[in-house]
């Protein structure tokens, strides 16, 4: 066992590291406050290769591995959580199961535009009825001739706003199917922005398919393998989360330290504090732990293992713990903390989404549990 | 023993119920998006004598004591904790503390026009390097002839902008600390030099203005020294203490009504075939909401019952501000969680009260504050010292 870095995983985490500090977080603030998707400083991310985390290197991407792309994530998320958000909805949501289910004629045909920074990416599963029920979904897939008619309503679609390209699963004849949809494909549109509590540089929209004409040659895999599809972009995704309450975690702390090294109350800095001193060991006891979780599941992705389990398990624990984290570190600030000026203030709004999206921190108790009975015997239900 | 409230305190939470519902719960999410709480929504609860609930009907009060400004407080916590903050800010601090230690001649002058809503008033003790600290002011009061002259910058103050009356607490003494070095001061915030610096932009309570106070040589009567001079410390922490328990009873509002709406969309929401009410996560996190409530709401009103009946209440009150308060941000939370994606979204109430929760665990003492109140009180019989 040997957890130090490779020399390509240590450039790779510096020049991310590089980028994030100087271009993303002193528009944190900024991003959330105008309530927009940072588009500028996106493109800019195109050079870095943000857009084209898990791409190979053979089609002009930057090849990395899962663990490499989880320190991506935890960059990013240190220096602002929308932009990482939309970052990751990208890359763990379209990008990667194009990448392992596509055809080469898909592959050839979206991944350059999705690399290049073209095409932003976004996933549409959840549907007004069917939230952590995702197999309830309804939106339908009717086959006519070479093409397939989509009808029904997706909400919550991260980068909807944004997005070039849509993954939107439906019910085809022989079950829930994955497709490929383009932007401008007619009867497609894009609908209400919500207007969130934290993650407010991300465009979650609402979608809606009405008889949107998809060619055969844009299902991505088999008719009736969408949810087995889904699941897995969703394992990705749920690392990938875990990674991002790290680097918010990790944010969060380094805010707080400084804090209480400025502040002073009863004539000292209230570092000196018996109680701030413990919220403080507490929070960086919380990080290691998420760090942990996160680099097992890595290195079980990376190793060809199953990972499903462990991504449940670290998206449940990383995003409770980020809760309390930033919740205690907030409090660290006093009133400071309530205010829009601290850092603080944004990531613990932001951090309450990581016990929702992605799945709800009960759908991966459910599943967690599942898995533990099912090897004995027991199938349970939701 | 009889926990019952009398009729009268009954029929005035009907009362408020009903302006709740009818006049400040429509408008909740616009105070909260447009940043104010409406002048005629003030004027409207002054004419029902909600500005001055606890005070004594002789100036200007509706008499109804702590008991009824809790029942108020929690009534208002249900609907809009801007409102909530607005007046207990007014009410738990400012005019309380002229209640509390102020002249026949000052309850005249400043203490009627308060509890009758035609004047608001706010509280001016924290400065930047003085929150939890509060001994750690810096804005001062030198006696020149019949007055004293105020300089100093007050920070964080609720209502400070559209405060017609506020009570500053200046150092009059620096050589004397706390305890004989601070001293209260009434002062009208149309005297010349005093002004509005910046307002805050907040996470939540968004419809409450939080000002900073600029005070540059505010010439105040000498007659407008509030209780006794060097007292003000006492002065402002009698004030906090009795604040302390209707703020708890605001929370108390808050939580209820989170248990009360997340009660009603797990009975609608359905998933995997069935509504989410009848899963057993969400039994667990409504019924653990229901205990803490209930424990809060049986503080709350002993405390309330404390005060009214003039027993000792310091570590009750500071209880009810941190057992309630946290108790809030608990289920503001499990209520965020059972509403989903939802309670994500800012068209929910809950996406409003977790916001405007968060900060009842910080201001009028932080909960680390509050704690340490306890702890000194609990450990004083027995000569240790707490300290800060």
């Amino acid at each position: 066992m040997d957890l130090r870095l490779s020399e390509d995983q240590l450039m790779f985490k510096r020049m991310f590291s590089d980028f994030c500090a100087k271009e993303i977080r002193p528009r944190g603030e900024h991003i959330d406050q105008a309530e927009e998707p940072p588009v500028e400083l996106l493109n800019k991310a195109v050079d870095q290769g943000f857009w084209a985390a898990l791409v190979p290197e053979s089609m002009d991407g930057c090849g990395l591995d899962v663990y490499t792309y989880t320190l991506m994530l935890e960059e990013l998320a240190r220096a602002d959580m929308s932009t990482a958000v939309t970052l990751a909805a990208h890359n763990s949501l379209v990008v990667k199961p194009l990448l392992d289910h596509g055809t080469d004629d898909q592959r050839a045909r979206f991944v350059p535009g999705l690399a290049m920074g073209e095409t932003l990416g976004a996933f549409a599963l959840t549907e007004p009825g069917a939230g952590s029920d995702a197999a309830a979904l309804r939106t339908t897939a009717v086959r006519d001739g070479d093409f397939y008619r989509l009808t029904g309503t997706k909400v919550w679609v991260g980068n909807g706003g944004l997005a070039g390209l849509f993954l939107v699963l439906a019910r085809a004849d022989r079950g829930i199917t994955a497709f490929l949809i383009e932007r401008d494909t007619p009867g497609l549109t894009v609908g209400y922005r919500e207007k969130t509590l934290g993650l407010r540089g991300v465009s979650f929209t609402t979608l809606y398919l009405d008889g949107a004409r998809v060619p055969v040659g844009q299902r991505l895999g088999d008719e009736g393998k969408g949810l087995d599809l889904a699941q897995h972009a969703l394992d990705y995704s749920r690392l990938g989360l875990g990674a991002m309450a790290l680097g918010a975690c990790e944010r969060s702390l380094e805010e707080a330290v400084l804090f209480s090294m400025d502040h002073i109350q009863f004539s000292v800095p209230i570092a000196q504090k018996q109680i701030i001193q413990n919220y403080i060991a507490n929070a960086k006891a919380s990080i290691e732990a998420i760090r942990g979780l996160v680099t097992q599941t890595a290195w079980l992705a990376d190793s060809g293992q199953d990972f499903s389990q462990l991504a449940s398990i670290t998206k449940l624990f990383s995003g409770h713990t980020a809760y309390e984290v930033t919740n205690k570190l907030l409090q660290v600030h006093g009133g400071y903390g309530y205010m829009k000026e601290y850092a603080i203030e944004r990531y613990y709004r932001d951090c309450r989404a990581l016990e929702i999206v992605g799945g709800t921190s009960q759908i991966q108790q459910y599943l967690v549990a599942r898995d533990i009975y099912r090897a004995e015997g027991l199938e349970i239900r939701p | 023993m009889d926990f019952s409230f009398p009729k009268e305190y009954r029929l005035l939470r009907r009362v408020v119920r009903e302006i709740c519902e009818t006049e400040i719960k429509p408008i909740a999410k616009k105070i909260d998006r447009e940043h104010g709480v409406p002048s005629e929504l003030v004027k409207k609860l002054a004419s029902l004598g909600l500005m001055g609930v606890p005070f004594p009907q002789e100036y200007g009060g509706m008499g109804a004591g702590e008991i009824g400004y809790c029942i108020v407080a929690e009534e208002l916590g249900r609907v809009c904790s801007s409102t909530t903050t607005v007046v207990g800010a007014h009410i738990g601090i400012a005019a309380m503390s002229i209640h509390l230690d102020g002249t026949e001649e000052q309850k005249r002058k400043y203490l009627v026009p308060l509890a009758q809503g035609r004047h608001i008033g706010a509280f001016g003790l924290t400065e930047a390097a003085a929150g939890s600290d509060a001994a750690a002011i810096k804005t001062t009061a030198v006696r020149d002839g019949n007055e004293y002259v105020i300089n100093g910058t007050k920070v964080f103050i609720t209502n400070g902008d559209i405060a017609d009356t506020i009570v500053i607490m200046a150092v009059t003494d620096a050589s004397l600390g706390a305890y004989g070095g601070i001293t209260a001061f009434i002062v009208e915030t149309d005297s010349p030099g005093y002004s509005i610096g910046s307002l805050e932009n907040k996470m939540g309570i968004r419809g409450s203005t939080t000002a900073e106070c600029v005070l540059q040589d505010v010439h105040v009567p000498k007659e407008n020294v509030l209780g006794r001079f060097g007292a003000g410390f006492l002065t402002f922490m009698k004030s906090l203490d009795i604040g302390r328990a209707s703020l708890g009873a605001g929370c108390l509002g808050g939580a209820q009504v989170a248990m009360e709406a997340s009660i009603q969309w797990a009975k609608a929401r359905e998933q995997f075939g069935v509504p989410v009410a009848t899963k057993q996560a969400v039994h667990f996190m409504i019924s653990e909401m229901f205990v803490e409530i209930e424990a809060l709401r049986s503080l709350v009103y002993r405390t309330a019952w404390l005060i009214d009946t003039h027993q000792p209440h310091i570590m009750e009150a500071a209880a009810c501000k941190l057992f309630g308060s946290e108790t809030a941000g608990r289920c503001s939370n499990k209520a965020l969680q059972i509403h989903g994606a939802l309670g994500y979204s800012r068209d929910c109430e809950i996406e409003r009260g977790w916001r405007d929760q968060r900060i009842t665990e910080i201001y009028e003492g932080t909960n680390e504050i509050q704690r340490i109140v306890i702890a000194s009180n609990l450990f004083r019989p027995y000569g240790v010292k707490v300290s800060t």
